[in-house]
């Protein structure tokens, strides 16, 4: 089986975790072989593409020429905003020959883009899909709502990822773990974001609205594949009950969590057991 | 005459320059504003911005640089994506944010967004990655809201989401000239 390089990106080493450790389960337990990039740095995030045009380019440029330098053809990257960042950038140096140039220069490095960038819903489409019939042994009967905020699809002329206003992927792949997916009206709205610290009651209203609707369609839990999107409506739970003056208590999975529980992976291996909001015995 | 060398760029020509968007093409249809998340947080909704900008007015420009909309923006492209004359407007606000910093007139409510920013970045400065105690200790500096989430931290801490040594690549110093070729 091909090798698929993996940039893990900040987020999956410390708040998000627990989706670094279901990505590897799951490749583990199907046998997916994947490879750290190695000596990966930060991509920058929205600090660089807020303060710093040049480094927003910069760094995820070292993260896409690392992978070409270390013989890889295509990687994933879970995190979405990383991968709206790398993706971006591989497409900003192929399209502008001056400002690859420019950016190889910046980072002492070359880069062909001859890369090919996944999201984590593009590499388990591409190599755990094809699998899931046999593999499900504990499908999770209950219904889902699944939440695909802004960085997976948004470029859509850059990304060209599912549909904009209403993507399914995520819908198809829960129905293969036995799961009803719910349709709602909030899948591509925004979380808030990068603003969890700066200004945590922006990312409550805005989760807040999220979280309720997904509530009112009868979903048991909300599906993601965003570390962002995660912790903003787990973490920051207390801030968006507080602007909904409400108490909701649906748990938020990542995608990767809901396939491992499917496949019977034991939920330790899961990293279920980190979440603020806790997550049910199906 | 002038010649061409002498002709200091407008700030509207720098702008289109920076960001090659045309805001011209903007018919003041508002789809921009109904979608964008944080326009109810906006002093300047997204469309609003645009129309000031296609006055080309002095004021009017100064006017966004000085807006927190510019810093409320966090870049989710809704509104691009739903434009039906694919006004680039998270392009634009890119520029104006950088022209903002230049000219000195942040908005000073921004100013913790902008701290926190410069935290994130000074993390990945020293470390190649971003370590989020060391963010976050900066930003506390920074800012002096010390006792912000001192309720969430030692959850984080018990479920293993806050490492208290920030990993460091070993390619630090190409980091360091990242850094500095871009002014950063
Ligand atoms: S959606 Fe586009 S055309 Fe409509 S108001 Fe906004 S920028 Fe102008
Ligand atoms: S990119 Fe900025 S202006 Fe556009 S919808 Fe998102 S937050 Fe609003």
């Amino acid at each position: 089986m091909k090798e698929t390089g993996f940039y893990p990106g900040c987020s999956l080493q410390a708040t998000s975790r627990e989706y670094n450790e279901s990505v590897r389960a799951l490749a583990r337990h199907l046998s997916l072989p994947l490879r750290e990039i190695e000596d990966w740095n930060c991509c920058g995030a929205t600090a660089a593409h807020s303060m710093n045009h040049e480094l927003a380019l910069a760094l995820p440029a070292r993260v896409l020429a690392l992978a070409e330098a270390q013989g890889m053809e295509e990687i994933v990257v879970p995190c979405a905003a990383c991968y709206g960042r790398l993706a971006t950038t591989h497409h900003t140096l192929v399209t502008d020959e001056t400002l690859r140039q420019k950016t190889c220069d910046t980072i002492g490095m070359e880069y062909s883009g001859k890369l090919k960038i996944l999201n984590a819903v593009q590499w388990i489409e591409q190599y755990v899909e094809p699998l899931l019939a046999n593999a499900v042994t504990h499908p999770i009967n209950r219904k889902m709502a699944c939440y695909y905020g802004c960085l997976l699809v948004r470029p859509h002329k850059v990304l060209q990822f599912d549909r904009v206003e209403d993507p399914q992927s995520m819908d198809r792949l829960c129905a293969l773990c036995g799961s009803e997916p719910v349709d709602w009206a909030f899948k591509t709205e925004c979380c808030g974001a990068g603003l969890s610290i700066s200004r945590t009651q922006s990312v409550g209203r805005l989760s807040g609205a999220i979280l309720s609707d997904a509530a009112e369609r009868g979903a048991e839990a909300i599906i993601v594949a965003c570390p962002m999107c995660h912790s903003n409506l787990d973490m920051r739970r207390p801030a968006a009950n507080r602007s909904l003056g409400q108490k909701l208590d649906i748990p938020v999975l990542f995608i990767t969590q809901l396939i491992g529980l499917a496949l019977g992976i034991p939920r330790k291996e899961l990293g279920l057991d980190r979440h603020f909001v806790p997550v049910p015995q199906w | 005459m002038m010649t061409e060398n002498s002709h200091t760029p407008s700030p509207a020509e720098r702008l289109k320059a920076c960001s090659g968007v045309d805001v011209q093409l903007c018919y003041q249809c508002g789809k921009c504003t109904a979608g964008c998340a944080m326009a109810p947080e906006m002093d300047l909704p997204p469309s609003f911005l645009v129309r000031l900008l296609q006055t080309g007015s002095p004021a009017a420009y100064r006017r966004v640089l000085e807006s927190r909309s510019i810093w409320l923006c966090v870049g989710c492209e809704q509104c691009i994506g739903r434009c039906p004359k694919e006004v680039d407007i998270p392009r634009l606000i890119d520029c104006l944010r950088s022209e903002a910093q230049k000219e000195g007139c942040v908005s000073p409510e921004a100013s913790d967004i902008i701290k926190f920013h410069k935290s994130f970045l000074g993390s990945v400065k020293r470390n190649g990655r971003l370590g989020e105690l060391d963010l976050v200790v900066e930003y506390k500096l920074r800012t002096l809201h010390l006792f912000q989430d001192v309720d969430v931290a030692p959850g984080m801490l018990a479920k293993g989401k806050l490492p208290l040594i920030p990993e460091r690549i070993k390619g630090k110093r190409e980091i360091d000239e990242i850094f500095k070729k871009s002014n950063a």
